[in-house]
């Protein structure tokens, strides 16, 4: 792996006092690496503006450190960082022009006004509104404002980048091209990204690695498909897509594998599972498109028995809620025009295939 | 008139005659004092003629000049350091919650709820007790104080509606605190600035009990002359002084009405 540009060690980070104390971080260590598109991503209130804003200079740590390059940052200002942000809000200066707000980073540096606009020109070139410099911001639409903001903080070249939900404001059509454009100006400048959201596909989309982020705390951080396929825990299994989660029984056996057995004495045998994981009463998750249904008559021991309870129908795929008795239901996601699967009508008695790489115990 | 036709107002008969009314009431005696500064008649109020002549006589009275000037100088110093003060303690008061906000804030315009008199005699005490000397100086930190939360308002009116990102933009694109205040947060305050340090002017050019009782000899501003003017009887020249006051503060109101509704 590259170089690690940003590195919080156990950060932590307390609001308020006494009755209304808030944790809203608690001892979080990460590392981030030169050039990569790192995004935290989490439910409403778990810490990722805080710890965004700790890293810009906005925010003081109650305690821990937060790392440029292996130099403490805490006590330097924000103006002293050369890391910058595009703000939610965009926050783009309302009494000065396009170019003006471009230029605003590059003058506070010393830069003279030549290389300044000449850079401004560049930027504006980069997120493709070389015409906008002489517009001011309130002139621009919604969308033309977010590039706006990236070039202002683009300009002078930061080590960091800080995204706080940049494409929250925009509508469905226009998020989706700023996702697209935004990790194109990633890889084009080379710059490490650090994105904040809550939308779990964008996050899968765009990102490098993710960390998923719970009450204060990282939970995981993974790449997209270790994250998507190896959950650690149920919030993360639970947080990012749809999962099915069932009780099960995980005994050791002699050839170094497990054996997983299911409510209705079901067993599995698992060829693998995470070092250190205890045995006895689990819980495991499973994805509904890595579930596969057959009819009874073609089901043997290696499937899960259960009837169809419920059938929706979305174009590209169909998702089944199957009853397996003992008040369990799995969801199972079957893809469309395959012609690999028959349909099956509500009441139908069918057998579920489960594929033991499919399997996911979690830790609880 | 545009007549809004969902105003539940418009279903009540003889609104507008009220309306009317009530206008009148409010400006005909200005209208009046207008029309008398250029009657010809030096009973001011018998009508024989038209005349500027009471303009000339108000303008060429050395006194009133002086009063005048006296006005001016209190006016611009009480408005220059209230303004300041006002600026400051808006962002001050911007930069986030704190123990006994509430209070604070209540404070700086509670001077707008105290009876003048009570304020004009508790200041008069307290230079008395302190031994200051009442002159000019004593009336303009007077003034000072009472302008204050005029100016204070509408700047903080202004930074309540300012993204509190911008001045973090700034310092995230290396503008120390004070580049910010400079480059972002006072462009975008000034419309605020102005117009308070505006009504500022106008509250101190008016003002009459606080000059009054802290003023002295020898600083007599124009309220002050025009009350002493007014003991020996309302001349024609009294109304002259009084019209050219009015027009004045119609125009900084205005002004300061204008600046306020500026957008970005
Ligand atoms: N200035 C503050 N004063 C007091 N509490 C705060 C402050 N800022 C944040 N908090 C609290 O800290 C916790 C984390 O807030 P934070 O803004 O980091 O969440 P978030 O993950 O960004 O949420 P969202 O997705 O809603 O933006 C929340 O409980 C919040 O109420
Ligand atoms: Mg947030």
């Amino acid at each position: 792996m590259s170089e690690v540009v940003i590195s919080a060690r156990s950060v932590s980070k307390i609001f308020g006092s006494g009755a209304d104390k808030v944790t809203a971080l608690d001892a979080v260590s990460v590392d981030i690496f030169q050039n990569e598109f790192f995004t935290m991503l989490g439910p409403s209130g778990c810490g990722k503006t805080t710890l965004l804003r700790l890293i810009g200079g906005f925010e003081e740590a109650s305690s821990g450190k937060i790392l440029l390059e292996g130099n403490e940052l805490n006590d330097l200002p924000p103006y002293k960082r050369p890391i910058n942000t595009v703000f939610q809000s965009y926050a783009l200066f309302p009494h000065l022009t396009v170019r003006q707000n471009i230029t605003f980073g590059l003058e506070m540096q010393g830069i003279d006004r030549a290389k300044a606009n000449h850079r401004a020109d560049e930027m504006l070139e980069l997120v493709r509104l070389a015409q906008y410099g002489d517009r001011v911001p309130s002139q621009l639409s919604g969308g033309q404002q977010q590039r706006i903001a990236l070039a202002r903080a683009l300009a002078p070249a930061p080590k960091v980048l800080l995204l706080d939900e940049p494409l929250s404001a925009l509508d469905l059509k226009l998020r989706k091209e700023m996702q697209v454009e935004l990790k194109r100006l990633q890889t084009e400048t080379g710059i490490t990204f650090v994105f904040v959201t809550h939308d779990q596909e964008e996050a899968l989309a765009m990102s490098d690695r993710i960390a998923v982020m719970q009450f204060g705390k990282i939970q995981q951080i993974g790449a997209p498909r270790e994250i998507y396929d190896e959950p650690t825990d149920r919030f993360v299994a639970d947080f990012i897509g749809d999962s099915n989660f069932l009780p099960g029984n995980l005994v050791a056996a002699a050839n170094g594998k497990h054996a997983l057995t299911l409510a209705n004495q079901h067993v599995i045998e698992l060829p693998s599972v995470r070092s250190g994981q205890k045995t006895g009463d689990v819980t495991i998750s499973i994805r509904p498109e890595r579930l596969g249904l057959v009819a009874e008559n073609l089901a043997d021991q290696t499937h899960l028995m259960g009837s169809v309870k419920s059938v929706i129908y979305f174009g590209t795929d169909t998702t089944y809620e199957i009853d397996l008795g003992n008040d369990q239901t799995v969801k199972v996601r079957t893809q469309n025009g395959t012609g690999a699967m028959d349909d099956f009508g509500r009441g139908e008695r069918v057998g579920v295939h489960v594929p033991a790489d499919a399997i996911r115990v979690l830790v609880d | 008139m545009k007549v809004d036709v969902s105003n539940p107002l418009w279903r009540f008969r003889g609104i507008t005659s009220t309306a009317m009314f009530f206008f009148a009431y409010l400006y005909l005696p200005i209208v009046i004092l207008l029309a008398l500064s250029f009657n010809e008649n030096k009973l001011a109020t018998i009508w024989t003629g038209f005349t500027t002549d009471w303009y000339v006589t108000a303008l060429s009275n050395d006194d009133m000049l002086r009063a005048a000037k006296n006005s001016i100088i209190v006016a611009v110093s009480a408005t220059i350091l209230a303004t300041i003060a006002a600026t400051f303690a808006a962002m001050g008061m911007a930069r986030g919650r704190f123990r006994g906000e509430v209070g604070v804030s209540a404070m700086l315009v509670l001077p707008l709820l105290v009876p003048e008199i009570v304020t004009a005699i508790a200041t008069l005490l307290f230079f008395v007790a302190l031994g200051i000397k009442l002159g000019l100086i004593t009336v303009i930190i007077a003034h000072t104080v009472f302008c204050i939360p005029f100016a204070y308002l509408p700047i903080r009116a202004r930074l309540e509606g300012m993204d509190p990102a911008l001045a973090e933009a700034a310092n995230d694109l290396y503008a120390n605190e004070w580049q910010a205040f400079r480059r972002v947060t006072m462009p975008l305050l000034w419309p605020g600035i102005l117009s308070g340090a505006m009504l500022s002017f106008i509250i101190s050019l008016d003002d009459f009990v606080i000059s009054y009782f802290v003023g002295g000899a020898g600083a007599t501003t124009l309220p002050i002359y025009i009350f002493g003017m007014i003991r020996i009887g309302i001349t024609p020249e009294v109304n002259a002084v009084s019209a050219m006051m009015l027009i004045v503060s119609i125009v900084f109101v205005s002004v300061s009405f204008l600046i306020d509704r500026i957008r970005y």
